[in-house]
């Protein structure tokens, strides 16, 4: 006899544990203490006296720091329950999260990383010691200058978005190496390309001009090109788009950049799906970047650390930040910044952790293997297409009926002209069945947005469960709108007020500023400075 | 489309599962989802990439093979910082980040990644009191953009262009704000004097045109400003921003840059329970006064609490979202985009663990071992310090008779890394909690071997 089988609840009810867990402070108790520290030598004392009396009174803190104080294992225990309060990826079916490309970060990966000849390493070692690190660096270099079919490759920039800074601030080097950074002002970009793009455009000084799709939904080549002139620096453009759509006339919008002299910087956060299909160098890119923590798998750390591939051309390279490794015949060596480069982006080699994760994950699957990954991955999202649109309500502006690469950008403007219910709430509905989703970038240029990115690494059967949360929520809107309205039900915390948030006069972003403002309280750095 | 691959990372490879959803969507192929890549663009070709290692453990050799040429500061002894710095890191740090739960979560709602908000809040919380501030962001990349992004908010404060630098500062890290305020603003170097401040000539380079003032401190020797409290009012007299770079790991004894008129205050966090990494694992901190002047100028997130509909419950969500780039594309502050978030986690666990009484014990051990450290290389024949000012972690010491890259050559043949050479004759100096009086008296000793007058001689000769 075996156990009766119970009927399966649809969708499944998983979420993450719910702890009534205090804040740090309110774990406070006088005396407790975490870890203890070495001390000072008796030999170190008496040869240099009392230090903290001998400082000068102006460096001297008045008063001890008001931290709380915890014994260890309270510690951890608190931490492990917030840990537990988190959906990560490796729990969560995360495909709501669309243009961030959350694919399963393998386990060895993060364990290659934790030996004490990487963790204990020093970026000023001798080149002798550090071998290893230099030379997985530059494998990886070589790899990325293959996937993408650029000349030269750096990782020095510690993200995605510090990424596209790192491409505009070479393109601007460039310009002025040619005596034209005063001529070359604009940027041209494209609305649904990743807001960075346009904004690290505008820090490095240029004015930013934003095309919109054609009438088909594509990238507007027309629009882009009477944006074109003698005052363009660059293009500046994610493809695919974070719509999902590859603009099949990319190689003319290069073309044109380049016959008014402008440069052409890609944005590849949304490569996942085309590795080994296309490449920056066929469609006559100058520089473009990647993702190591997106498309080469790294983990993405609750918002980093993080890590791009920079690629440039040959006429680019001399403008790449430094250091540089090259290879000689004894071994790798370190090449400080040569005198048209932008110089240094961020301190070492830049984030070398996933340098390592992204060579490994590189190394598990090859040629053949990054290309069925961005198969996969290009079908699980044309399957994950044709069942969402299927949802009464759900549609995907924009190219419609035409195929999507590795994301879609979708509405629910006609479930909510029907419903009065916003994408907003049904996002904060489906976190009850234990699903993130995400509405989509400001500004909202599609109506009632939601963008879904299924990758590579969830089953069929996990699309599955996902889109049958989604159509049980979209019933709900139709049959029960004010389970949907009243969302969440089955979370740690209740529906939370935003309008703290925004309020100056409400808003607490440290636990001292809350305790000053709610409370009155004074902290005691200022009683003891004032 | 390839039939026979089948990876462990990729699980819809089945053909039966593909042919299914091939159907489903009525494709005849996975070729036809590329109809929009024209064909001249397309690869033709498979990469070129070394045969794959799909055994896990045929990777795991491979690559443990290649680090295993490294030698760690384990194997060496260290006296290595210039930004990157041998501190201990506790074990429940390390369990903490090892979560998969942190590890892979990423940009979730407060609602499902309730935790994530929290432990993010209480980083920012924990960072407000050491710094005795009352806004602290989300962790940005690294204290180089951290303090470049400080400089701009000046200057879009200001709406002035002139930055003065009155500290030395680290030549990488001066090279990525130059490089990063470049379209508004420039950088002037007011020189220091005996490693602080030169009061006298910033009083002098002062005027209604000055954005910011640059203050490092430690500074890039190690060197602690004495008169900051003087430089902030000089600053503030003619409506300039203060804006202080710095490294948090001494505020259990030294008085925060607040206390002394710091108006923004920016940092990494290294030092806060991160290994080495060879330099790879930094996170920038920029805090400031609660002052939505200032506030809002971050270009970063901040979370903050929020009440929810069950009166007593701590809710989070994003503060003043509509500054930043992702709600306002160009017109927002800066950018935002992934950074270092989980290393926010590892600096407030390191906090939690450490308290008070921690970082005030760590604090001391620091300036102790400074002093001795200058102490023991300051009695060694043709070595002097570089200047008077208190240090705490790093001092400079000039050589007589030696080149700093000639004492480095000749102390790693020893199994020591002596330190960073910032000139012809000059070395920089790290002591940790890592290092022990022994491991400082070690270094003096093979100084004072090296420094015998033949042996010193034919160095320089050789070096000539």
């Amino acid at each position: 006899m075996s156990l009766p089988v119970a009927p399966k609840p649809s969708p499944r009810r998983f979420h993450q544990a719910q702890w009534d867990e205090p804040i740090v402070f309110e774990l406070h108790c006088a005396g407790e203490r975490g870890i203890a520290v070495t001390p000072v030598e008796p030999g170190v004392r008496e040869a240099v006296g009392d230090v903290v009396a001998a400082l000068p009174a102006s460096l001297r803190r008045p008063a001890p720091p008001h931290l709380p104080e915890i014994g260890q294992m309270r510690v951890l225990k608190h931490y492990l329950r917030l840990s537990q309060e988190t959906l990560g990826s490796d729990l969560n079916v995360d495909i709501g999260q669309g243009t961030c490309t959350i694919k399963y970060s393998p386990k060895i990966n993060d364990q290659l990383i934790e030996v004490p000849q990487l963790r204990e390493l020093h970026p000023r070692q001798s080149e002798a010691s550090v071998q290893g690190a230099l030379e997985i660096t530059w494998r990886l270099e070589q790899l990325m200058a293959e996937i993408s079919g650029m000349h030269a490759v750096t990782f020095q920039s510690p993200g995605g978005s510090a990424g596209i800074w790192t491409n505009i601030a070479m393109i601007r080097a460039y310009h002025a190496a040619r005596g034209e950074a005063e001529q070359r002002d604009e940027v041209i970009t494209t609305i649904f390309s990743h807001p960075s793009n346009a904004a690290a455009a505008k820090e490095a000084g240029y004015k930013v001009i934003t095309v919109y799709p054609d009438a088909d939904g594509y990238p507007d080549l027309t629009a882009m090109k009477a944006a074109l002139s003698d005052r363009t620096a660059a293009i500046m453009v994610t493809n695919p788009e974070d719509t999902g759509i590859y603009n099949p006339a990319i190689q003319q919008w290069v073309d044109a950049a380049h016959g008014v002299g402008a440069l052409a910087s890609y944005d590849q956060a949304n490569a996942s799906g085309i590795l080994g299909i296309t490449r920056a160098r066929e469609a006559g890119f100058d520089v473009c970047q990647f993702n190591l923590h997106k498309t080469f798998s790294a983990p993405h750390g609750c918002g980093g650390p993080a890590a791009a591939a920079n690629a440039v051309s040959e006429a680019l390279a001399p403008f790449l930040p430094g250091p540089r490794i090259v290879r000689e015949d004894d071994g790798f060596a370190v090449r400080q910044p040569g005198p048209l480069s932008i110089g240094h982006v961020a301190p070492g080699f830049g984030v070398v952790l996933h340098v390592v994760r992204a060579y490994a994950w590189i190394m598990a699957l090859g040629a053949e293997g990054l290309r069925t990954a961005s198969e996969i991955a290009v079908l699980n999202n044309n399957y994950l297409l044709h069942e969402v649109t299927r949802i009464p309500g759900a549609s995907a502006p924009y190219a419609t009926g035409r195929r999507r690469i590795e994301q879609v950008r979708y509405s629910w403007q006609e479930l909510f002209e029907q419903t009065g219910i916003t994408s907003e709430e049904i996002g904060i509905r489906m976190t009850d069945f234990g699903f993130h989703y995400w509405t989509s970038h400001h500004p909202y240029v599609v109506p009632q947005p939601f963008t879904l990115e299924p990758t590579e690494c969830y089953s069929k059967a996990e699309i599955d469960e996902y889109v049958a949360a989604l159509a049980e929520v979209a019933r709900e809107c139709r049959e029960e709108p004010e389970v949907v309205r009243s969302a969440p039900h089955n979370q740690t915390v209740h529906h939370t007020h935003h309008d703290d948030l925004d309020d100056p006069e409400r808003w607490a972003i440290t636990w001292r500023a809350y305790r000053r403002k709610y409370f009155g309280e004074t902290p005691v750095d200022d009683v003891v400075a004032a | 489309m390839s039939t026979a691959f089948t990876h462990p990372y990729i699980p819809n490879t089945a053909e039966a599962t593909k042919a299914q959803m091939l159907t489903t969507v009525e494709a005849s192929s996975v070729d036809e989802f590329y109809a929009d890549v024209p064909d001249r663009l397309r690869l033709h070709r498979a990469l070129n990439l070394p045969e794959p290692l799909p055994a896990e453990q045929d990777l795991a050799r491979h690559v443990r093979g290649i680090l295993a040429a490294n030698r760690s500061t384990d194997e060496v002894l260290s006296f290595l910082g210039a930004g990157t710095y041998n501190h201990y890191v506790p074990a429940v740090v390390d369990e903490v980040i090892r979560r998969s739960e942190f590890l892979t979560a990423y940009a979730g709602e407060p609602y499902e990644d309730h935790g994530r908000f929290h432990a993010l809040f209480e980083y920012q919380s924990l960072m407000g009191e050491l710094l005795a501030m009352d806004v602290v962001n989300v962790p940005t990349y690294d204290g180089f953009q951290a303090a470049a992004t400080g400089i701009a908010m000046a200057g879009r404060m200001t709406g002035r262009a002139r930055v003065l630098q009155v500290s030395d500062v680290l030549p990488e890290k001066q090279s990525k704000v130059r490089d990063f305020v470049r379209a508004r603003m420039h950088v002037e170097v007011v020189p220091c004097q005996g490693g602080l401040a030169d009061l006298d000539a910033l009083t002098a380079e002062l005027g209604d045109d000055v954005a910011a003032v640059w203050v490092e401190t430690p500074s890039a020797t190690g060197a602690l400003e004495t008169r900051l409290r003087e430089i902030a009012d000089a600053a503030h007299a003619v409506g300039a921003v203060v804006m202080v770079g710095t490294d948090p790991i001494g505020y259990g004894v030294l008085a925060p840059p607040a206390l002394a008129g710091a108006d923004i205050v920016t940092g990494d966090i290294q030092s806060l329970g991160l290994h080495q990494w060879f330099g790879g694992a930094h996170a920038g901190f920029i805090a400031v006064h609660d002052d939505p002047r200032f506030v809002m100028e971050l270009p970063s997130r901040l979370f903050g609490l929020a009440t929810t509909d069950v009166p007593g419950e701590y809710g989070f969500g994003d503060v003043a979202y509509e500054r930043t780039s992702f709600a306002l594309r160009e017109e927002g502050k800066e950018w935002v985009g992934t950074a270092s978030a989980l290393w926010g986690i590892a600096a407030g666990v390191y906090l939690a663990l450490m308290g008070p009484a921690g970082m005030a014990e760590l604090g001391e051990l620091l300036l102790a071992r400074t002093r001795y450290a200058q102490q023991a290389l300051a009695a060694v024949d043709g070595i002097r310090l570089g200047d008077d000012a208190v240090h705490l972690r790093e001092f400079t010491v000039r050589f007589a008779d030696t080149t700093a890259a000639a004492v480095i050559e000749a102390l790693r043949a020893d199994g020591i890394e002596p330190g960073v050479a910032v000139g012809d004759d000059t070395l920089l100096v790290c002591v940790t909690e890592m290092t022990s009086q022994a491991d400082i008296d070690r270094l003096a000793a093979s100084l004072a071997r090296l420094s015998a007058p033949a042996s010193a001689s034919a160095l320089k000769e050789q070096h000539a």
